[in-house]
């Protein structure tokens, strides 16, 4: 039974989106630039290397604890600039908006951009507007594409991966995909969940300007942590094996997944970045991270290792181990 | 997390598996079926096989809803979503949606255009008709003992609404008559039988005594939790080093020998017994639930007249590889094949183009087999 048809699970961000890109879009559009399959595409430009990249952003609710659409767009690409090393400049914005939304409502979605933006110290320098029949679309989704400049001597490549090298989390993973559910489903949990929205630029510049080791990083959005390092693995031979215990989880995010049978492994994050880091300068970074606002709760969660290549390995809370696979469709709730 | 971690304690699991590992020492292969498949899911999700001597050989059973759904279920489902496309919403939890049919899957019929709702409990799906009072409003009614209950209480709840658009499309099972059709068979070898945990909080421990005294196998009632699996498993094995059989239970913590009267009665007082078709098993007489006539009005079997669909059922159903070429899930959902043993398995069966139900529920075994390593 193969597909004739797009279903949800090809834009989850696991195996079957891979699919899709590798299969569909990389053969076709070929080009040095996209096969790197980086978060931001990097462009020699006159002696210069500037990132690009681009995003479209349809969450559902269009607010949530912790952010909304127009703050997501923005933060959500200047991510994608800073984890392969570049520093933001300039943003575009483009909205396809259903007739009849509230004009109220996007006005505070633009606002909530303009804040992200100053905050980041980007700016929105151009941008497009479409309006489309009642039910076209779901209200509004937003497009942003962002360019950066990547500095001289910063090199980050899943080329550089070396075996003993150190896997980092910069906090607790699960709360973005968590607050969106909870707000979405209107699941009536009493829950603390927030969105972990954040932008990560200004974090990951004091990290690059420590002169750490730094190999590669990745902010884990669509997939999460499991499908992130899964993506890393995949472009070597060695493998990678993670601590269970040593992941930091929130707890209300830990609760929701027992409940409804998710694996915080899975699920989005929008202000988490993962490291790659020689095991020398693991502990520096970590230290560095800490004492940032945005990376309180960081952690060393695994290393590369020569065996089992390829895969990421789990060690559980109970000393048994296991593989884990990039996200397989999207996560269903189980019924029993 | 309270009362969750305490189950998952990395010092308690390591002594347990040496006290399992000193009582199995010298013996043959013992082999123990964890029923249920959330057992299964969280012993690969812990990597329990790793703490166990290579002596115990686990199976697992036919414990997972939507692996011993029939393929005709869902092509019922997908025919009434076709047929009745203009007035029918589909409700249905998350694992069925992607569960695959003779032809399609709920997934598929939404992309392509049907109107399939996945919702989280039967409460929303009765919102759902509450607020969609022109359309009907069915809610696909699988699963155990467990999950019955739900459904008779919003079957209850409809009638007190007045709620004339709610339909249930049921195909409810229970758990000890496929037990017994298990030890039954002769190819399957079996020394203990680890029983559901939530199954058995409703059932008790009661259902299961026949299985310790006509058939000497012995049963514990397991918690889901890594160190209840692993206390499961050596309360077994002191059964069967012994040469005793009984039923114990290990998840005293809820599950109780008289159960829970209180959903028992629900269950009473809306199904009645019926024969069920079982994915790879058959026709097993007694194993299923069907609505008493007293609530024939919210079956969707009768109101959307599925006899007339023209559906040769019981032929796909007894022979499951004739459905589906190559498919063994059958023989797995029976413990008597491995997914291994599968040609499918991991090349054109795999969760992103499942071919057999074992490979779509995140319970089935060939999921948890492929998503944790074992291919």
């Amino acid at each position: 039974m193969k597909n004739d048809k797009i279903t949800l699970a090809h834009g989850s961000g696991g195996k079957l989106t891979h699919e899709l890109v590798k299969q569909l879009f990389l053969p076709r559009f070929n080009n040095k630039a996209l096969s790197q399959l980086g978060d931001s595409a990097i462009l020699p430009i006159h002696g210069m290397r500037i990132a690009f990249t681009t995003d479209s952003y349809v969450v559902k609710p269009l607010f949530f604890p912790g952010g909304d659409i127009g703050r997501l767009a923005v933060n959500g690409t200047i991510n994608d600039l800073a984890v392969v090393g570049a520093e933001p400049m300039f943003l575009s914005a483009g909205f396809i908006i259903e007739e009849g939304f509230e004009l109220a409502l996007l006005e505070k979605v633009v606002n909530s951009m303009k804040e992200a933006a100053t905050l980041a110290s980007v700016e929105i320098v151009t941008g497009d507007t479409k309006v489309v029949e009642k039910g076209s679309v779901d209200r509004l989704y937003v497009n942003t594409c962002g360019i950066g400049i990547v500095n001289n001597g910063i090199n980050l490549s899943t080329s550089l991966i070396e075996i003993g090298d150190r896997i980092i989390i910069s906090g607790t993973i699960g709360d973005h995909g968590m607050a969106v559910l909870s707000e979405r489903e209107s699941l009536g949990f009493n829950s603390q969940i927030t969105s972990d929205c954040a932008p990560l630029f200004g974090t990951i510049k004091k990290i690059l300007a420590s002169g750490a080791h730094v190999k590669f990083m990745r902010d884990p959005t669509r997939g999460g942590l499991a499908t992130t390092l899964n993506e890393i693995v995949n472009t070597q031979k060695n493998g990678i094996v993670i601590e269970e215990q040593a992941i930091p989880v929130n707890e209300g995010v830990r609760a929701l997944c027992e409940i409804l049978g998710y694996d915080p492994l899975y699920i989005a994050n929008e202000g988490k970045v993962v490291i790659v880091v020689s095991a020398h300068d693991a502990a520096k970074v970590c230290e560095i991270l800490k004492e940032d606002s945005l990376g309180r709760d960081a952690a060393i969660i695994g290393e590369v290792v020569i065996e089992p290549k390829g895969k990421v390995c789990l060690k559980t809370v109970i000393g048994g181990t296991r593989v884990i696979d990039m996200l397989v469709g999207d996560q269903l709730p189980r019924i029993c | 997390m309270k009362y969750i971690d305490e189950f998952r304690n990395g010092t308690i699991a390591i002594n347990l598996s040496r006290k399992i590992d000193d009582l199995v020492r010298g013996l043959d292969t013992v082999t123990i079926m964890e029923v249920c498949g959330s057992h299964t899911m969280n012993i690969y999700r812990y990597g329990l096989k790793k703490l166990l001597p290579s002596n115990i050989r686990l199976l697992s059973g036919p414990g997972c809803p939507v692996c011993v759904t029939p393929t005709s279920y869902i092509d019922t489902a997908i025919a009434i979503s076709q047929k009745y496309s203009q007035e029918v919403l589909i409700t249905t939890f998350g694992d069925l949606f992607r569960a695959p049919g003779s032809t399609s899957s709920l997934e598929r019929e939404k992309a392509r255009g049907a109107s399939v709702i996945v919702v989280y409990s039967t409460l929303d799906a009765l919102e759902v008709a509450k607020n969609n009072a022109g359309k009907k409003v069915v809610f696909l009614g699988i699963g155990f003992e467990t999950t019955t209950p739900t459904i008779a209480a919003s079957i209850i709840e409809a009638e007190k609404r007045d709620l004339t658009n709610y339909f249930v499309l049921t195909s409810h099972k229970v758990m000890p008559p496929v037990m017994e059709a298990l030890l039954r068979d002769k190819e399957l070898n079996l020394d203990g039988f680890l029983c559901p945990a939530h199954v058995s909080t409703i059932i008790g421990s009661k259902p299961y005594e026949f299985i310790a005294r006509d058939f000497h196998i012995p049963c514990v009632i397991a918690g889901f939790e890594p160190l209840d699996i692993l206390q499961g498993i050596y309360m077994l094995l002191e059964q069967i080093t012994r040469k005793e059989s009984s039923v114990r239970i290990q998840y005293s913590r809820v599950a109780k020998y008289e159960g829970n009267p209180t959903a028992l009665a629900l269950l009473d007082r809306v199904f009645e017994p019926c024969d069920a078709e079982w994915r790879g098993l058959g026709i097993i007489p007694g194993s299923g639930l069907k609505l008493r006539n007293q609530y024939e009005r919210f079956d969707a079997h009768t109101i959307f007249r599925i006899s007339d669909f023209g559906f040769q059922i019981n032929s796909a159903i007894c022979n499951p590889q004739s459905a589906i070429n190559g498919c063994i899930c059958g023989d797995i959902l029976r413990g008597v094949k491995l997914p291994a043993d599968c040609k499918l398995f991991g090349k054109v069966c795999n969760p992103e183009h499942p071919v057999g139900a074992c490979m779509v529920s995140s319970e089935g075994t060939c999921a948890a087999w492929y998503k944790y390593g074992e291919n």
